[in-house]
């Protein structure tokens, strides 16, 4: 039966540490990322990952589908960042952009130790610190860590759940045949 | 993917067919050259709005060209699965967002426009909206009487009738939990002929039962000799002294998302904006059409709607069957219209990936949460936005690209409202039996009775992006009214500083509608393009008299 007994409890002091030094973090991850995109004239063809995102999503997604995406199936992992970056490419150029930063922004290690709170790489990362992570942005005082949260959130479970694979274990058996005679 | 998924089916395509036949069909993508067109009528969007004008000026003997942004799709693309669905036939692959992210926006973008992808239910315009535009805009030959005989018309049209089929059981929970309570439900309307019920609606109907414009209007106007471009952009209107020229495109890439390197300018005498309430308002604000009274782009309204999710002990199954059969107006009609928000409870589709992306949180109480779809029941609460001066909506306005992005800030009026709607819909779905209700909310908790579920929601921390806030129904931003201090559009659907470009679609609502508003579209529309036809071509309409 559903429950939601693993609902982390965060103190109001660790909020606010976080808050603040997210707040400045962000502030300056903004300022790099600009500074460093603004000279390119061309924009990135659309939906493609570089290799950083893709070790990011490939990170985050076992932790956010677990109990649902099959632990240790590298063709299903594989299949399931295929789902996000293909999902990421039917976004308009200014959303593609957004997300864009918001991977920069976890791929850069001062802002991922900063803001995400992830202190190894992401290959490295330990599955109970992705979680905290996760935790911690869902539940932040920040809408904007809050919307980052939503973002990750989106594309992961429309890549799961709209795969096949996934469908078994929610009972859903798929659309029906049209077939006629 | 199994080839099983992807078959084709063996169900005809009129559509196709049409094409063969010699439909004059233009995907911009496509294009080697640019192009320049001339004709009587350009209209902007294919959806409720853009494919009435287009069917009644085309029947009128005028040429029609119709600019659609999104792709052409047709039954035999239509596969019912959502990862093609989404980016196909959507804006923003069924995840456009307001400004701040905290509402998700489903709104169509291809051929046929929201009408391809919407769950067919349909409503009159509820008589207290249109006595408020009366009393509070002064809208006048707006009421429920003036407006009867063209709902009549396209009722017959698109085959509205009453649902005479079962509802399935998410919309039969609705009605069972509901009259449990004393609660009036009634039996929504749709617009199907020879409806197979297996729920599909909302990924493109694969058998064409849906009468979209996709399958009415648009291959009617097709038939008299219209154009239609695809993956093309309507971009900025040519005017000067007040009279609008040209209409400038882009055509698209062949993913459809980004410009390409076409270009496309349509001559018209006549330009209609219809793009729906994001688009149109975007369209007029990147022309810098005049706008003196600075009312473009605002009040754009939502029915912002908050969700419910429940487990029942039997099956559900929520995918299969008509979405949406049953509906209650009671929190709209036992409330003045202009008093706290009220809302129309109805419930939704249950596919995989709507209800994945939906329901909040991560790992294990998510995965046990899907594992259970079978058993779950949903509900959904569209709030009435725009009748109170605490309920302005949002303002559309452009990004750096030019494209458009709209502001809707949820304030303690809307979230009022959505507090009493998540108690109104746990108390139905108790009463229905569900063992477990969840409000869809961040912090994830279920409860196993009323009386806890009551407490615990009158305390919950609603807030943007921790309470999810979705949107199927985009409308205002250039509102009707006969005073240009005021309205963007005339009583004839004409904008007031441009002689010749007319708005005929839901962005014209000076409220929301307080119901799903294909119906409202299709019926002013007919009446604003009939009216355009007379005075266009007098003569032409008496010979047919």
């Amino acid at each position: 039966m559903p429950d939601s007994t693993t609902s982390p409890r965060i103190s109001r002091r660790t909020l606010l540490k976080a808050g603040i030094a997210g707040g400045a973090a962000l502030l300056l991850a903004r300022w790099l990322y600009t500074s460093t995109t603004a000279s390119q004239s061309t924009p990135p063809p659309s939906g493609a990952l570089d290799g950083h995102a893709r070790a990011i999503v490939g990170a985050i997604a076992p932790v956010m589908l677990a109990g649902a995406l099959p632990a240790g199936d590298p063709v299903l992992l594989q299949e399931l960042v295929a789902g996000v970056e293909q999902a990421i490419a039917g976004l308009p150029l200014a959303v593609r952009k957004e997300v864009g930063q918001l991977f920069a922004l976890l791929s850069f290690s001062p802002t991922r130790v900063l803001i995400a709170g992830v202190w190894s790489p992401w290959h490295e990362a330990a599955p109970a610190s992705i979680g905290a992570f996760l935790d911690r942005w869902r539940d932040s005082r920040l809408a904007l860590l809050r919307s980052a949260y939503g973002a990750l959130h989106q594309l992961v479970f429309a890549a799961w759940y709209g795969n096949p694979h996934a469908w078994p274990a929610i009972g859903y058996a798929g659309p029906p045949s049209l077939e006629v005679g | 993917m199994t080839a099983a998924l992807l078959r084709q089916t063996p169900l005809p395509d009129p559509f196709r067919t049409g094409i063969a036949g010699g439909w004059k069909v233009i995907d911009a993508s496509a294009l080697k050259a640019d192009l320049t067109l001339e004709t009587d009528i350009a209209i902007v969007g294919t959806g409720a709005g853009g494919g009435t004008a287009a069917e009644i000026l085309s029947a009128a003997g005028l040429s029609v060209v119709m600019i659609e942004e999104g792709p052409l799709a047709t039954s035999s693309d239509f596969h019912m699965l959502e990862r093609e669905a989404y980016p196909q036939l959507y804006q923003e692959s069924a995840a456009r967002k307001t400004r701040d992210k905290a509402i998700n926006i489903l709104q169509g973008r291809c051929v046929g426009g929201g009408t391809t992808v919407n769950w067919t239910s349909s409503f009159r315009t509820p008589s207290t909206t249109l006595a408020h535009w009366s009393r509070e805009f002064g809208i006048a030959g707006f009421t429920e009487t003036d407006l009867a005989p063209w709902f009549e018309r396209v009722e017959r049209r698109l085959n509205i009738t009453q649902w005479q089929v079962a509802p399935n059981e998410n919309n039969d929970a609705l009605r069972r939990g509901a009259q449990a309570l004393g609660i009036p439900v009634a039996t929504i309307r749709r617009n199907v002929k020879g409806c197979w019920n297996i729920g599909y609606c909302g990924v493109g109907c694969p058998t064409n039962a849906k009468q979209s414009m996709l399958v009415t209007a648009i291959p009617e106007a097709l038939s008299n000799g219209a154009t239609l471009l695809t993956r093309t952009r309507a971009w900025t209107l040519d005017h000067s002294g007040g009279h609008v020229t040209a209409l400038n495109c882009v055509g698209l890439d062949a993913h459809g998302t980004d410009p390409g390197p076409r270009r496309i300018v349509v001559r018209a005498k006549t330009f209609i904006a219809a793009g729906g309430a994001i688009g149109t308002p975007a369209l007029l604000l990147r022309s810098a059409a005049p706008d003196p009274a600075a009312i473009v782009g605002r009040r754009t309204f939502l029915h912002p709607t908050v969700v419910s999710a429940a487990l029942m002990p039997h099956s559900v199954d929520g995918y299969a069957g008509a979405p949406q059969t049953v509906y209650s107006d009671h929190f709209l009609d036992s409330l003045p219209v202009d008093g706290p928000i009220g809302y129309k409870l109805e419930a939704p589709p249950l596919h995989p990936v709507l209800v994945a992306t939906t329901l909040c949180g991560d790992g294990a109480a998510h995965a046990r949460w899907m594992r259970e779809l079978p058993r779950m029941q949903v509900l959904i609460a569209l709030m009435r936005d725009g009748f109170h001066a605490q309920s302005e909506g949002g303002t559309v306005s452009l990004q750096g690209d030019r494209t458009p992005s709209l502001d809707y800030p949820l304030n303690d009026y809307f979230w009022d409202g959505a507090r009493r709607a998540l108690a109104t819909m746990a108390e139905i779905q108790f009463a229905a039996g569900a063992t477990t209700v969840m409000p869809v909310h961040v912090s994830g908790e279920s409860y196993a009775n009323w009386s806890q579920a009551r407490s615990a929601i009158a305390a919950l921390p609603l807030k943007p992006l921790a309470t999810p806030v979705v949107s199927a129904h985009v409308m205002g931003g250039c509102p009707l009214g006969s005073d240009p201090m005021r309205a963007a559009a005339d009583l004839d659907g004409r904008y007031h500083h441009l002689d010749n470009l007319y708005v005929f679609d839901g962005s014209l609502f000076p409220t929301s509608i307080g119901a799903n508003p294909q119906l409202s579209i299709y019926g002013i529309v007919a009446r604003l393009a009939s009216a355009l036809a007379q005075r266009l071509v007098p003569t032409r309409m008496a010979l047919h008299d």
